[in-house]
């Protein structure tokens, strides 16, 4: 690790200023994930502005929804009874992400920045697209087991890692960002961009730009929800798939639904034509069939990762039958 | 804040002193910031109980225990622990009167090589802390971040178990 420089915050404005004004700082959280940056030579920054202990960790209860700030730890997020029982995707996707020791430690906010595991980018004596423009991406012809199968690039095959925001994605969730301009929200779908030429732009955030809180609102389908993650072993390991769905079903009819996917793209994945497959029906065999179908229909897998689309269809259609159960 | 003093060739971070509490007893140190509070406890304070695995969060060695909480101290900074309480094995018991952890875990062969035994240790006195320890299931589920390279799970297992009280 190359030396830097270390700061805690005072104030979230302090925070932002401090990182805004300096092309070489970056905030650190938990530092889960950072750490593994500066060890491997994939982040190289002269000052770390440590924004773990701002407060800003509040599990927050109103009629709209729930507010998380940015700082609460995944555990006490996954473990708090209100989220537990009115919005089940998210305590369950934060739970069967990383380690106890992990999610004791990780933030939402730094899980929301971390970065893709494809295990090219995180050994820098390969070539990899994401982190030196131009070089290639050694995945495509190399081992792509876990990499995307849908909204790929040319240039990059990667997957987003994060269990959180494939939840936060089914659950409409707003991400609250401080800037030295002042706040802005995102939605949480233009959070992730779509793949464009430059794989290294991963998120909406402008350098200095702190995420402050994720708002989610309760809605109509927040508590018919569920998450289900398929993986290598039984636990501690990153999705080969996950899928995050609400469903939001009266009188016996699917009203409303989110279906969203994680381990497949660059970002978690929307799957619109899923949801549109269950309006208007009973969530019964056939419409669920019928989403896990429409899930995979713009599947492009490489040679090997065809797998990936059996588990999804699969698991799209175990969720769905799951929420269904639970009425 | 911590000063960054400003040096030949650009800004180099100083050291920093960093006030933690280690098994009960204050200690004061003076790291550069990129220490990790393995490499602090292991190299300064001579603390070699908790181990370095893979360095990386990703085995479960280094668990310690902050502020009673298990977390990895590969993966935080010293200096991000500033003022806290930190639990080591070593903080846990001594050979002649070792935690009821440590015990049930020499009880039921819950190692063999041993390396990544401290871990374990420090990894299930939270665990039954946080009350996770109602089935073998649930004890798996929550002993997932700490791997065993020899594979001595089943002893593990049971040790928690035992030390939790449950059937041995
Ligand atoms: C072995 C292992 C397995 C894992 N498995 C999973 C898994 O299964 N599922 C999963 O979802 N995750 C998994 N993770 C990832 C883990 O969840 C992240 O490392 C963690 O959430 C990062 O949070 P942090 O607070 O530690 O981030 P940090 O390491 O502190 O920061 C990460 C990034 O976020 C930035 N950042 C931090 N806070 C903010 C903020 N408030 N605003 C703007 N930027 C910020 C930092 O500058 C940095 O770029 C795993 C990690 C490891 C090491
Ligand atoms: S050494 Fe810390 S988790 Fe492996
Ligand atoms: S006892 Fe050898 S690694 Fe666990």
């Amino acid at each position: 690790m190359r030396p830097f420089g270390y700061v805690r915050a005072e104030s979230p404005e302090a925070a932002a200023a401090l990182v805004a004004g300096d092309l070489s700082a970056a905030f650190v959280g938990g530092g889960t994930e950072i750490l593994n940056w500066l060890k491997d030579g994939l982040a190289d920054p002269a000052l770390l502005v440590d924004v773990g202990r701002l407060g800003l960790d509040a599990v927050e209860v109103s009629d709209g929804g729930l507010r998380l700030g940015s700082g609460a730890r995944m555990s006490d997020v996954a473990r708090d009874r209100h989220v537990r029982a009115e919005f089940p995707v998210l305590a369950r996707a934060l739970e069967a992400g990383a380690s106890p020791q992990l999610r004791n430690m990780a933030t939402l906010g730094g899980n929301l920045l971390q970065r893709t595991r494809c295990a090219y980018f995180r050994e820098p004596s390969f070539p990899c697209n994401k982190r030196v423009p131009g070089t290639g991406c050694p995945a495509r012809d190399g081992d792509h087991a876990m990499h995307a199968i849908l909204g790929a690039s040319d240039a990059c095959v990667a997957v987003h890692p994060s269990d959180l925001a494939v939840a936060l994605l089914a659950l409409d969730a707003r991400v609250e960002v401080l800037g030295v301009h002042g706040r802005r929200e995102v939605a949480i779908e233009d959070f992730y961009p779509h793949a464009g030429d430059d794989p290294r732009r991963e998120t909406a955030l402008r350098h200095g730009e702190l995420v402050v809180g994720i708002g989610v609102p309760s809605g109509p389908r927040a508590r018919t929800s569920g998450y289900l993650k398929v993986r290598e072993r039984g636990s501690f390991a990153f999705a080969l798939v996950s899928v995050a769905a609400a469903v939001e079903v009266v009188e016996g009819v699917v009203r409303s639904a989110r279906i969203a996917l994680g381990g497949v793209a660059h970002r978690p994945w929307r799957v619109r034509a899923a949801e549109d497959a269950l309006l208007g029906r009973p969530l019964a065999d056939g419409s669920v069939a019928d989403a896990a179908e429409a899930a995979v229909r713009d599947a492009d897998p490489l040679p090997g990762n065809r797998y990936k689309v059996a588990i999804a269809r699969g698991a799209v259609r175990r969720v769905l039958e799951e929420i269904g159960e639970r009425g | 804040m911590i000063e960054v003093v400003p040096s030949e060739g650009g800004v180099v971070p100083a050291a920093v002193e960093v006030g933690l509490v280690v098994n009960g007893e204050a200690r004061r140190l003076v790291v550069e910031p990129r220490v990790t509070l393995l490499d602090a406890l292991r190299e300064r304070l001579g603390l070699t109980g908790a181990k370095k695995g893979c360095d990386h969060g990703e085995c479960g060695a280094c668990t310690v225990l902050v502020d009673d909480r298990r977390i990895y101290s590969c993966t935080t900074l010293a200096v991000m622990q500033e003022g806290r309480r930190v639990t080591t094995v070593e903080g846990l018991g001594t050979p002649e009167s070792p935690h009821p952890v440590q015990a049930a875990f020499v009880e039921h062969d819950g190692m063999q090589c041993g390396m990544c035994t401290p871990g374990q240790v420090v990894s299930a006195v939270a665990l039954i802390a946080e009350g996770h320890a109602g089935s073998e299931d649930e004890i798996r589920e929550w002993m997932s971040g700490n791997l065993c390279r020899c594979a001595a799970y089943p002893g593990i297992v049971a040790a928690v178990r035992a030390a939790a009280g449950g059937a041995s």
